[in-house]
């Protein structure tokens, strides 16, 4: 009887370990994108803007080319990646601190402009890189080193709720909220990030996808604990779902 | 022939950017370098290029860094508040070895200072200006015409180096009319030829870009491969030397400045005072050994500026042991005429 490989690494991916901490969804997303751009046989045209946090090392994971921006800049490099090369394929991947909080007005404004892209946005409501500080997506109560009695709304603020502000944008084409906490989620993942890149791919507009994902070290938890958190406390607040799907409003 | 043209200092770097083959242009509004986005706009979508007007100077100088890492020509202009709000993606485009023309009309500061012309972000131009060990090309041109020149050399230079380039000019510069003899270099495709562009990993490995080096003395070797590099651009020293020859003193001075001086040197010289002039126009790299050769001949300088003086302290580095430099400081607010230049000179010449 010969056998069937049914399980492999995509093509898309590096065979190798990475350095994410054990039960890092980081991994797992990473690999999501893998197969997606295998499955729309984007690899060759792929150009990568990879950001600073925890996943700048995407780049050794990924086999296509990259280029790393500044924190928080990379939909504006990508914008300037995109604008110079419109035929190939431009996606960012980008953490909640990156996103969120440095790089606020680069993503609000490549998104309103409906630049061709596609930003994976990984939201672990923490800054993970630099040791657990607190994140704009860090949850009320959440202890973090900068906020060590948990995020107090009265001082801090509440969690920013990004895709609801982007699908607000005329430029997108395509915003959806997933998480990768079970197989049913994984598999609605990568239709959104399908999707996302669909928009690019076909010209629509601005595709965005945001992850919620697991940090256990900086919440301190174990892999399964931080598994089960994204159920319990994210999603509830940070609904899963589509929160838009149309064409990027064109000019008269 | 050569099509003649009446434009202003910013319209001369715009039309030289698309004579050098710019395609991309990022920028956002800020006095007094507006003319350049307000004619990139359509220019250069009618060259079959893009344009975009960005967020802010950070998103200007981010899209650049992009363009640049696909391999194309690109530029961004601005000026000194918003080349301060550059800096970050300059330090990251020297450390990932990016070219990219960046240009700055100088106005005066600190803070948001006036809208005039000035000479202070001399060190920031030339001494780096953002994080880390790294230097930037810097070309200040005096007329529109070498506007136009500088404009087309330095898409040629960020690609010969891959590194950013910097044009300092100045609100006089910028503001002013005159003639320009529009010419066009070669045709070249810098981006196809370039073999680190990013262009998608077809048939061949993928290719990183990147200013993060953590494995153990990569950024030494990294930061080492730069200060050769650095060394190398000194094959790319400009300056104008004007009656120098059998000068007592020479009168060191850069951009509109440099030409303002130049009127002066040139009425002195009708009334018989020896006296020459000096105008760098690459700052970085420095004309350092011109100016040790002047001084090696016993001449004696006078380094004049729009700022506090800050060039002043390379002319004094490049003529020491010899001689030192004397320095008069014209502030921003004020536009130098000629005349203002000739009892400073007349006072050095005295003493
Ligand atoms: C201009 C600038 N400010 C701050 C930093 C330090 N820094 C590195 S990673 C990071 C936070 C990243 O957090 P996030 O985007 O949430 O990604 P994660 O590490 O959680 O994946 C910060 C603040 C930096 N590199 N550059
Ligand atoms: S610190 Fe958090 S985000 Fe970073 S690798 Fe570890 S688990 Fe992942």
């Amino acid at each position: 009887m010969t056998e069937k490989c049914v399980f492999d690494v995509p093509q898309s991916v590096i065979d190798r370990a990475t350095h994410y901490c054990p039960g890092c969804q980081h991994g797992t997303i990473h690999r999501l994108v893998g197969e997606v751009l295998d499955e729309m046989k984007l690899r060759e045209d792929t150009l990568l803007v990879s950001s600073i946090g925890c996943s700048v090392f995407l780049y050794n994971y990924l086999d296509v080319d990259a280029v790393e921006a500044p924190h928080g800049r990379a939909p504006a490099v990508a914008t300037g990646v995109k604008r110079a090369r419109p035929d190939n394929f431009v996606f960012t991947y980008q953490g909640d601190g990156d996103l969120a909080s440095i790089g606020l007005a680069e993503i609000v404004h490549a998104a309103n402009r409906g630049e061709r892209l596609s930003v994976v946005f990984v939201n672990n409501t923490v800054y993970g890189m630099t040791g657990g500080q607190m994140a704009p997506t860090t949850m009320v109560g959440q202890k973090t080193t900068t906020c060590p009695s948990g995020r107090c709304p009265e001082s801090q603020g509440l969690p920013i709720r990004m895709s609801e502000i982007i699908a607000q944008l005329g430029g997108v084409a395509y915003c959806a909220r997933v998480a990768v906490n079970t197989v049913k989620n994984l598999g609605q993942a990568k239709k959104a990030l399908r999707r996302a890149f669909e928009v690019q791919a076909t010209g629509q507009g601005f595709g965005f996808v945001e992850f919620l994902a697991t940090c256990p070290t900086n919440w301190r938890m174990t892999p399964v604990q931080a598994n089960e958190r994204i159920a319990a406390e994210l999603i509830p607040y940070f609904p899963l779902g589509v929160f838009k799907d149309a064409p990027k409003e064109e000019c008269a | 022939m050569a099509e003649r043209i009446f434009i202003k200092g910013n319209e001369a770097i715009a039309h030289g950017a698309l004579a050098a083959g710019c395609v991309c242009y990022f920028g956002y509004p800020i006095t007094p370098q507006n003319d350049i986005p307000e004619f990139m706009s359509t220019a250069i979508c009618e060259a079959g290029g893009q344009f975009v007007q960005a967020e802010s100077e950070i998103g200007a100088v981010n899209m650049l860094l992009g363009a640049a890492a696909a391999g194309k020509r690109a530029m961004t202009s601005s000026s000194s508040p918003g080349m301060s709000l550059k800096q970050e993606a300059i330090s990251y485009m020297a450390g990932s070895e990016l070219p990219g023309v960046i240009v700055n009309m100088n106005r005066g500061g600190p803070g948001l200072g006036d809208i005039g012309p000035s000479q202070g972000d001399y060190f920031q131009a030339v001494k780096g200006g953002g994080h880390g060990d790294y230097r930037t090309l810097v070309l200040a041109p005096a007329t529109c015409q070498e506007a136009y020149d500088l404009t087309i050399a330095a898409f040629d230079l960020a690609f010969a180096y891959k590194n950013p380039v910097l044009i300092l000019g100045d609100a006089i510069l910028g503001q002013m009319k005159e003639p320009v003899t529009a010419w066009k270099p070669e045709a070249r495709s810098a981006d196809e030829a370039a073999s680190w562009r990013l262009s998608g990993a077809k048939g061949r490995p993928k290719r990183l870009i990147k200013s993060l080096f953590l494995e153990d003395g990569a950024l030494a070797g990294q930061n080492l491969r730069l200060k050769e590099k650095y060394e190398r651009m000194k094959a790319e020293i400009r300056f104008e030397s004007f009656q120098c020859e059998d000068a007592e003193l020479v009168v060191v001075a850069f951009g509109s400045i440099g030409r303002i001086a130049k009127s002066a040197v040139r009425t002195l010289r009708a009334a018989g005072f020896k006296v020459g002039l000096f105008r760098p126009i690459t700052l970085f790299p420095f004309p350092s050994e011109a100016l040790a050769e002047l001084a090696r001949q016993g001449k004696r300088f006078l380094t004049i500026e729009h700022n506090l003086g800050q060039m002043v302290e390379d002319v004094r580095l490049s003529v020491l042991p010899h001689a030192d430099s004397a320095f008069f400081g014209v502030m921003p607010g004020n536009l130098p005429m000629p005349d203002d230049f000739e009892q400073p000179i007349r006072d050095c010449l005295g003493g």
